[in-house]
């Protein structure tokens, strides 16, 4: 059994040299997991009420990026910034979903798959044509930092988890008690006894819509600061946020969240041991195992 | 299909045929090779109706079986001395049948939406792992080969030249049309199109859907693979963006802006959008990006034209 001992020694060895690493890391991807979060309710939220896989999801984000990176070199407040550029996207995802979407309603959901992506591809080369190839910063609202360990940590991605946390949990509250929340539930449920009880389907599917591409692009701004925004920063997004909704159940957004943090901290971990850019292929095989092995959702219970 | 709608398709067929053996030498340089790439990115739309079109199975990463025929192709002739082109051939269906196999084997078992997330993420994973394993795939900047000979080697051989790969390429791509038809109109091909119309209906009457499903998604890679290759073999280098997703976006949108399930509407579909882009270029400007008039254009014709052009077309004549 001495081989087992050494092995064993060997891990606790490992764990206690890298052990700084491991909670920077876990730190690292309940944050990345906590925007991938925000991202990924808004495209389930549209997927469990309208049966339409949003493609253009992560073109929304990159919108919104955008809008407060305009809004911030105007008036100079983050703040301002991240609530103008909510309302804005919201509005103009409002206005997708009435001139697009809007007339597809009834026809193979396949149908759209195809406009949204025609949406996407519009959306990106829009961005590309009016801001340039070259990547914008945006300035985080607060520069203050912490020790952990050897690193200076940015109080702001802390902040970030924060106030994901709180949109989500105010999305839920709205959900479940809002009067519009009641009606959004009630469509969900039975889109044909909805209609019939008055309520308005083809607009709770547009506010749907605008919520969700207001959700997308308060993400965009939030994670701004972190990244280099540019105008095809979406894909990689909204290939993550797929997988996400695909493991947590689609549809489901207790699930989706769940699954946002679980894969986020599964791709920071392997980042310690591959590069960043190889790291991404963790959640490619999250999803691949879980299409096979649990096709309805890892967060879910075993259907019957 | 009676005998004599069957006579007018093969009327039809000839004087296409004839009009594009005839072009090269009447067109000039740029919109022969405009007309070639037509046929190349007309042979990839192609191969993905037969998913799209017949099987009910929209594929978001042809772009993977595509590229790999690419790289298989560059595998060939940068090892083998002196290149060879049905090597570079054979190397490159392989290539892209090892991709379809696994693909095959892991998304058939979903259907709809999942299926096309699973193939976009499929051909993520090989767009990651030919960027980044710079030593084998020349990472960012792919690689770069000469153009081999055609011919049979030590009977006859001739140099490349624009009408010669010109026709070529046309051979190839009316070889493959011919073969997809007659897949399509086969039993086999009854069967894909059974589980298009009802999966559940065709499981009950005793058909094993999955492996159908498998050989159509390893029969549509193939051709794939192949339009990869003569991609290579036209443009003589071979690139990871050849492996994005974008790509695969790109066949989805031939297909519906011909039409789907009628093979020669893709590439109908690919002479469109290609000529779209054309145009848009001419009026706008190199540094405009096409993609914005023509995903307009693509838009409005998912919500109006479902059909595609072809569709509308015969619906026009028929009327």
């Amino acid at each position: 059994m001495s081989a087992m001992g050494d092995w064993i020694g060997f891990v606790w060895g490992w764990l206690a040299t890298h052990g700084d690493i491991i909670i920077i890391q876990t730190v690292n991807g309940i944050v990345t997991g906590m925007i991938l979060a925000l991202i990924a309710s808004g495209l389930t939220l549209i997927f469990g009420i309208m049966d339409v896989v949003n493609f253009a999801h992560g073109e929304l984000f990159m919108l919104g990026a955008y809008v407060g990176v305009v809004v911030l070199s105007i008036s100079g407040s983050f703040w301002l910034a991240l609530v103008l550029s909510t309302l804005v996207v919201a509005l103009i995802g409002a206005a997708l979903q009435i001139t697009t979407l809007r007339p597809l309603v009834g026809r193979d959901p396949l149908n759209t798959i195809l406009a949204t992506f025609g949406i996407s591809l519009v959306l990106q080369n829009y961005a590309l044509w009016q801001f340039g190839p070259v990547p914008r910063k945006l300035d985080e609202p607060i520069t203050g930092q912490f020790v952990l360990f050897y690193l200076a940590y940015p109080w702001y991605r802390l902040l970030i988890a924060l106030l994901s946390g709180a949109i989500i949990g105010g999305l839920y509250l709205f959900l479940k008690h809002g009067t519009y929340g009641i009606w959004i539930r009630a469509t969900t449920q039975d889109r044909v006894m909805a209609q019939a009880m008055g309520i308005p389907v083809p607009w709770v599917h547009t506010g749907v819509f605008a919520i969700g591409a207001g959700m997308a692009a308060a993400s965009g701004v939030l994670f701004g600061p972190l990244i280099g925004i540019n105008h095809a920063m979406g894909l990689d997004w909204v290939l993550k946020a797929f997988i996400v909704v695909v493991v947590g159940g689609m549809g489901n957004l207790g699930g989706s969240i769940a699954a946002s943090i679980f894969v986020s901290l599964l791709e920071a971990y392997a980042a310690i041991v591959v590069s960043p850019a190889q790291a991404v292929i963790v959640s490619f095989v999250v999803l691949i195992l879980t299409l096979l092995f649990r096709p309805t959702g890892l967060f879910v219970p075993t259907p019957k | 299909m009676s005998k004599r709608s069957n006579k007018s398709f093969w009327i039809a067929f000839g004087i296409v045929l004839a009009a594009l053996i005839i072009a090269p030498l009447v067109l000039p340089e740029f919109w022969r090779r405009f007309l070639t790439e037509i046929l190349i990115w007309g042979l990839l739309a192609m191969s993905s109706d037969l998913l799209i079109g017949y099987t009910g199975m929209v594929s978001f990463g042809h772009s993977a079986f595509f590229g790999l025929g690419m790289y298989g192709a560059a595998a060939a002739l940068l090892t083998v001395k002196p290149a060879n082109l049905w090597l570079a051939i054979l190397y490159g269906l392989c290539g892209s049948a090892v991709v379809a196999g696994f693909v095959a084997f892991f998304a058939t078992r979903l259907r709809d939406i999942y299926f096309a997330i699973t193939t976009l993420i499929f051909s993520q994973i090989f767009y990651v792992v030919i960027f980044t394993w710079t030593e084998v795939t020349g990472g960012e900047n792919g690689l770069n080969f000469t153009r081999p000979q055609l011919g049979i080697p030590g009977i006859y051989t001739v140099t490349f030249t624009p009408e010669i790969l010109h026709w070529f390429v046309l051979a190839v791509v009316t070889a493959s049309y011919l073969i997809l038809r007659r897949i399509t109109h086969s039993p086999f091909g009854m069967v894909l199109q059974s589980i298009r119309e009802n999966e559940s209906r065709t499981r009950a009457i005793g058909y094993p859907v999955e492996r159908y499903k498998i050989v159509a998604v390893m029969l549509s890679g193939l051709f794939a693979g192949l339009a990869g290759v003569l991609y290579a073999v036209q443009n003589r280098f071979a690139a990871p963006d050849f492996v994005y997703f974008v790509v695969s976006g790109e066949a989805v949108i031939y297909n519906v802006m011909g039409g789907i399930g009628t093979l020669v509407g893709p590439i109908l579909g690919a002479g469109f959008f290609l000529g779209l882009r054309e145009i848009s270029s001419r009026i706008f400007g190199d540094q405009f990006p096409y993609l914005i008039p023509v995903g307009v254009i693509f838009i409005a014709m998912v919500i109006f034209l479902p059909q595609g052009l072809l569709g509308f077309a015969k619906r026009w004549l028929n009327r």
